[in-house]
């Protein structure tokens, strides 16, 4: 018998299905975290819910023009009374109020905030620079009543006075004129005021950003014999860029909701306003704020479809510009 | 033989010197300007001193190095601006709060509410009784509701890293950008408007814990990634299950991690005022019943000040402020000392 | 201590022919029978290296140069002529301070928070660490390759190389026939002439190299410092590279930092041999390459080449 003559098996191996059944305890365990983990998705979904549904008549009945109409009349008094005229409810003009003091707040906070960011990763001291990170964090944490505050009592004089001269030696271009010299409590002075709200966001964002630009690439450039300037232009600022678009739709989002310290330095008034240094307007939050006080429930209704459009518009932000700095970091470029 | 180290590359004394003499002339040139024109006050001297002070110390460079200098300078002019842009409102508030927060306060404040006076009475009566009590309340009531929801989501992305852990993830930063006065509306439209329920502090606390749990979730969710996976490892090599393994093992390891998310997550809400006017009320009278009637908190008491406008009552809401600065700084201060004292295990 | 001096004076009376005086000495039988057979390598490469071109001078001379990282006193007295014209090689076991001495001399190590230095660098008789020195037009004159090839992947193979007169705004006539110089210097011409618009990221490792050494012959520098520019490369590239040190010499002077000293006796002329044991690196020995590896003056020298330590 040779060894030819043996059968020999098919010994290809297949491989096994593992199976690890979870003990009960696990399973629980696993059931609960995921309870807690779907917490934000289900919150998230009762938000948008419940916000529609409660002001589902008037979307319903206003159509699109809730959000392109510029007029917002309620028929019934809040005494409960019926007004003379028909109830209209449309947000745009506080719509173009959220966007005017929202960018207001970006023309003058993101050239602070990029320019403090390169001072701290490129120029500060290390232990400035540490100091200086905390003193940013905290300022985050600055509550926005103390902003409105601080707003109306401290800057609200200054920001006139800036006001006036921009109104004086500029007033030929179209948004700095007034038609009446009221220049208190304008969208000029909230923009102001959120620019200093969204600095310390969008500085904390953009010094990150900076401080990981590849140290390879730095020394490159600087062997190459380029000045500080020349590497920050053609090495950090083109590798963070798009992280700080990101940071600055953050505080975009951020400025579109804010409500108290808007509510507490701009004079609201339903009305598109472009002329920014004029003291009227208002954005949709603090119209919000305004309104619910003496509201009647049709109104209710019309201020919770106001909230959704609010909800949509700073979530749709936020998503995005979360979806930008996530870019930067996955580069790897 | 002992050599001295020396760093050639700093800016030499002349250089500093010139340096000095040319923001000096800076200074002066802009007064002149502002003395001699219509500009008033200190805004535009300093405005202008600090563009004649780059532009001036710009030149220089340029002059001494050539134009690649005269740019490198003036990059450095914008930087310092930059920064010093931003410490000038942070430093304006914080001494505006120190400055104005402790006129109202007197010996009877901590003790009486505002039941009994209007916020324009003199300051020597009524109190921030009611407040403080509603905001604990409030405060403990979040704490209930979003730390074992926030660090269970954050148990969900980094331990079970269950399916749609990346939707969750970029949910939870969504949820983060929540505008303040969202989440209290909804508290308002879900369970309050339509349903015969009045306002309540608890209300109130169901609002700010919509934006406390994203906080702890994502603080905690990177605490939690710190912990090595080799310590996971070892728990399960001793035949622990996961979730012994995560309770006995993990979560001790990111302990002091998880209370600076905490403490943070309380930060967050315990100066929120928008969300709080849809869901407390904002009673002026001390209630104790968190779950019934309307009830006071800091943020609304200084609201109420504001809306007020009298200047007693403008005294009252700094004082409001002040007090809640205390808190926050406290808050941080305990983050921060946590979180450089942790030991990495 | 002596024995570097004697090294120094002896290449201090050397100038750029001695190539061919090697060479005969050799043919003499010169060399002793302990010493390693890195002598011959050094040898029949100084051999096939002629010296008929004019080096533009470099004058680039270490006196006394002392480094430290905060406290840490890194590399000590410090003193070297580095030959116009030549290939000197930095040799030593790791952590001797070859790559800090190296960084001394362009400048990159007052980049180290804590970064302290002692001494004079001098190129052409002036010291780039003089008080009022643009030390961006230093940098320019004295070049640096990197251990791990670092083109801006940003940029394309073209753009990486003029990327040096974009980042120091220097004024070029012919844009074009500058590029086609450097790439073709480094060797990479023809690889790469038909591909200049693709992104500098997409070569291999020793192609991205010869790429960053063509980029630091564009702003035209006298000296190139190369540190370990192989040591992340395959013997391919590598042999590459060492050809494109042998042209670059002709016009330049190279330093190299390398751990590996068969490389040092293929690529280059001079030696120097740097050692710490325990406290601050020192110069050793500085010798030409031949001599080095075949009759080194000095006892820790001779270990070093013959292996029995480092």
């Amino acid at each position: 018998m040779t060894i030819a003559d043996v059968e020999r098996p098919n010994l290809a191996p297949t491989p096994r299905a593992l199976v690890t059944k979870p003990r009960i305890s696990d399973q629980i365990f696993r059931g609960i975290v995921a309870l807690g983990g779907f917490s934000s998705l289900i919150i998230l979904g009762l938000i948008a819910a419940y916000l529609f549904f409660r002001g589902y008549s008037i979307l319903r009945s206003e159509g699109l023009s809730f959000i392109t109409g510029y007029e917002w009349v309620s028929s019934i008094n809040s005494d409960g009374t019926a007004g003379s005229e028909k109830s209209v409810y449309g947000v745009g003009a506080m719509l173009i109020g959220t966007l005017v003091t929202a960018l207001i707040a970006l023309v003058f906070g993101v050239p602070v905030a990029v320019f403090a960011a390169l001072y701290l990763t490129f120029f500060a001291p290390v232990r400035i620079r540490n100091f200086l990170v905390s003193v940013v964090d905290l300022m985050a944490a600055f509550p926005s009543i103390l902003f409105g505050l601080w707003g109306l009592y401290v800057l609200m004089e200054p920001g006139m006075y800036v006001a006036e001269l921009l109104n004086k030696y500029l007033g030929w271009i179209p948004i700095f004129a007034v038609p009446v010299p009221v220049f208190l409590r304008s969208p000029f002075i909230a923009g102001l005021v959120l620019s200093v709200m969204i600095i310390p966001i969008i500085t904390a964002i953009s010094r990150e950003i900076f401080a990981q630009t590849p140290l390879d690439r730095i020394q490159a450039a600087y062997a190459l014999g380029a000045s500080k300037w020349a590497m920050i232009k053609n090495v950090a600022f083109p590798y963070s860029y798009s992280g700080i678009v990101g940071g600055a739709m953050l505080g975009l989002g951020r400025a579109m909701g804010e409500t108290v310290a808007v509510f507490t330095v701009l004079n609201i008034l339903y009305q598109a306003n472009f002329k920014i240094l004029l003291g009227a307007g208002g954005n949709l939050a603090s119209h919000i704020i305004l309104k619910f006080g003496e509201a009647s429930e049709e109104e209710i209704k019309a201020l919770m479809a106001a909230g959704f459009v609010l909800f949509l518009l700073t979530l749709g932000v936020n998503m995005m510009a979360n979806l930008i700095v996530s870019r930067t970091g996955r580069r790897g470029r | 033989m002992t050599v001295t180290p020396i760093k050639p590359w700093r800016a030499t004394k002349r250089d500093i010197l010139t340096q000095l003499i040319v923001i000096f002339l800076s200074l002066v040139a802009a007064y002149l300007i502002v003395a001699n024109t219509g500009f008033e006050g200190r805004l535009p001297l300093v405005a202008f001193f600090g563009v004649f002070s780059i532009c001036a110390l710009a030149l220089i460079s340029g002059l001494q190095r050539g134009k690649e200098a005269a740019k490198d300078s003036f990059l450095a002019g914008a930087a310092y601006v930059g920064v010093f842009a931003l410490l000038l409102p942070v430093v304006s508030i914080l001494w505006t709060v120190v400055s104005r927060g402790t006129a109202a306060i007197y010996s009877g404040f901590f003790t009486t509410d505002m039941s009994q006076d209007p916020f324009s009475s003199p300051l020597t009566d009524g109190g921030i009784k009611h407040a403080l009590i509603g905001t604990l309340w409030l405060i403990t009531i979040a704490l209930i509701i979003s730390v074992p929801l926030g660090i269970l989501t954050a148990l969900y992305l980094t331990e079970t890293k269950g399916p749609g852990s990346g939707l969750i993830r970029f949910l939870v930063q969504a949820m983060s950008g929540i505008p303040s006065i969202v989440a209290g509306l909804f508290i308002y439209s879900a369970l309050i408007s339509g349903t015969g329920r009045g306002f309540s502090g608890f209300m109130g606390a169901l609002a700010l814990s919509i934006l406390m749990i994203p906080t702890v979730a994502r603080t905690a969710e990177e605490v939690l990634k710190l912990v090595p996976p080799d310590l996971r490892e070892a728990g399960l090599a001793l035949g622990a299950t996961q979730w012994k393994t995560v309770a006995l093992v993990v979560l001790p390891a990111a302990k002091s991690g998880l209370v600076t998310a905490v403490i943070l997550g309380v930060a967050r809400i315990a100066g929120e005022t928008a969300p709080l006017l849809f869901t407390t009320g904002g009673a002026d009278a001390t209630n104790l019943n968190p779950m019934d009637d309307n009830m006071g908190t800091i943020p609304f008491y200084i609201w109420k000040a504001l809306i007020d406008g009298s200047p007693e009552a403008a005294s009252r809401a700094w004082a409001g402020i002040f007090i809640l600065m205390l808190a926050v700084l406290a808050l941080f201060g305990t983050a921060r000392y946590l979180s450089r004292s942790r030991t990495v295990r | 201590m002596s024995d570097d001096m004697l090294g120094k004076k002896e290449e201090n009376g050397m100038n750029a022919t001695t190539a061919a005086d090697t060479t005969n000495s050799i043919a003499s039988g010169a060399d002793q029978p302990h010493s390693s057979g890195l002598g011959a390598v050094a040898a029949a490469s100084a051999a096939k290296r002629t010296r008929t071109e004019q080096p533009f001078g470099s004058g680039l001379e270490a006196r006394n140069v002392h480094a430290w990282f905060g406290k840490y006193h890194a590399i000590s007295d410090m003193s070297l002529d580095f030959p116009t014209g030549t290939v000197t090689a930095l040799i030593g076991p790791s952590g001797c301070g070859k790559s800090t001495f190296l960084r001394t001399l362009n400048r990159m190590h007052e980049f180290i928070p804590g970064a302290a230095m002692a001494g004079e660098v001098l190129l052409h008789g002036k010291d780039i660490y003089a008080p009022g020195t643009d030390v961006t037009k230093i940098r320019l004159k004295i070049g640096m390759v990197f251990q791990k090839p670092n083109p801006f992947p940003s940029m394309t193979i073209g753009e990486n190389v003029l990327a040096g007169i974009k980042l120091a705004q220097l004024k070029v006539s012919d844009k074009k026939e500058l590029l086609e110089e450097c790439l073709e210097r480094a060797g990479l011409w023809n690889e790469v002439k038909d591909r200049l618009d693709q992104p500098g990221g997409s070569l291999s490792g020793g192609q991205q190299q010869r790429l960053c050494i063509a980029r630091s012959l564009a702003v035209r520098p006298e000296v190139l410092l190369m540190d370990e520019p192989c040591s992340a490369l395959d013997p391919g590239s590598t042999l590459k590279i060492e050809e494109t040190i042998a042209e670059l010499a002709k016009t330049m002077t190279v330093i190299i930092v390398t751990h590996n000293m068969q490389q040092a006796a293929r690529v280059s002329d001079y030696t120097a041999f740097l050692l710490s044991d325990g406290g601050p690196g020192q110069l050793i020995e500085f010798a030409p390459t031949r001599e080095i590896f075949t009759r080194p003056k000095d006892k820790r020298t001779e270990n070093y080449v013959t292996g029995r330590f480092g």
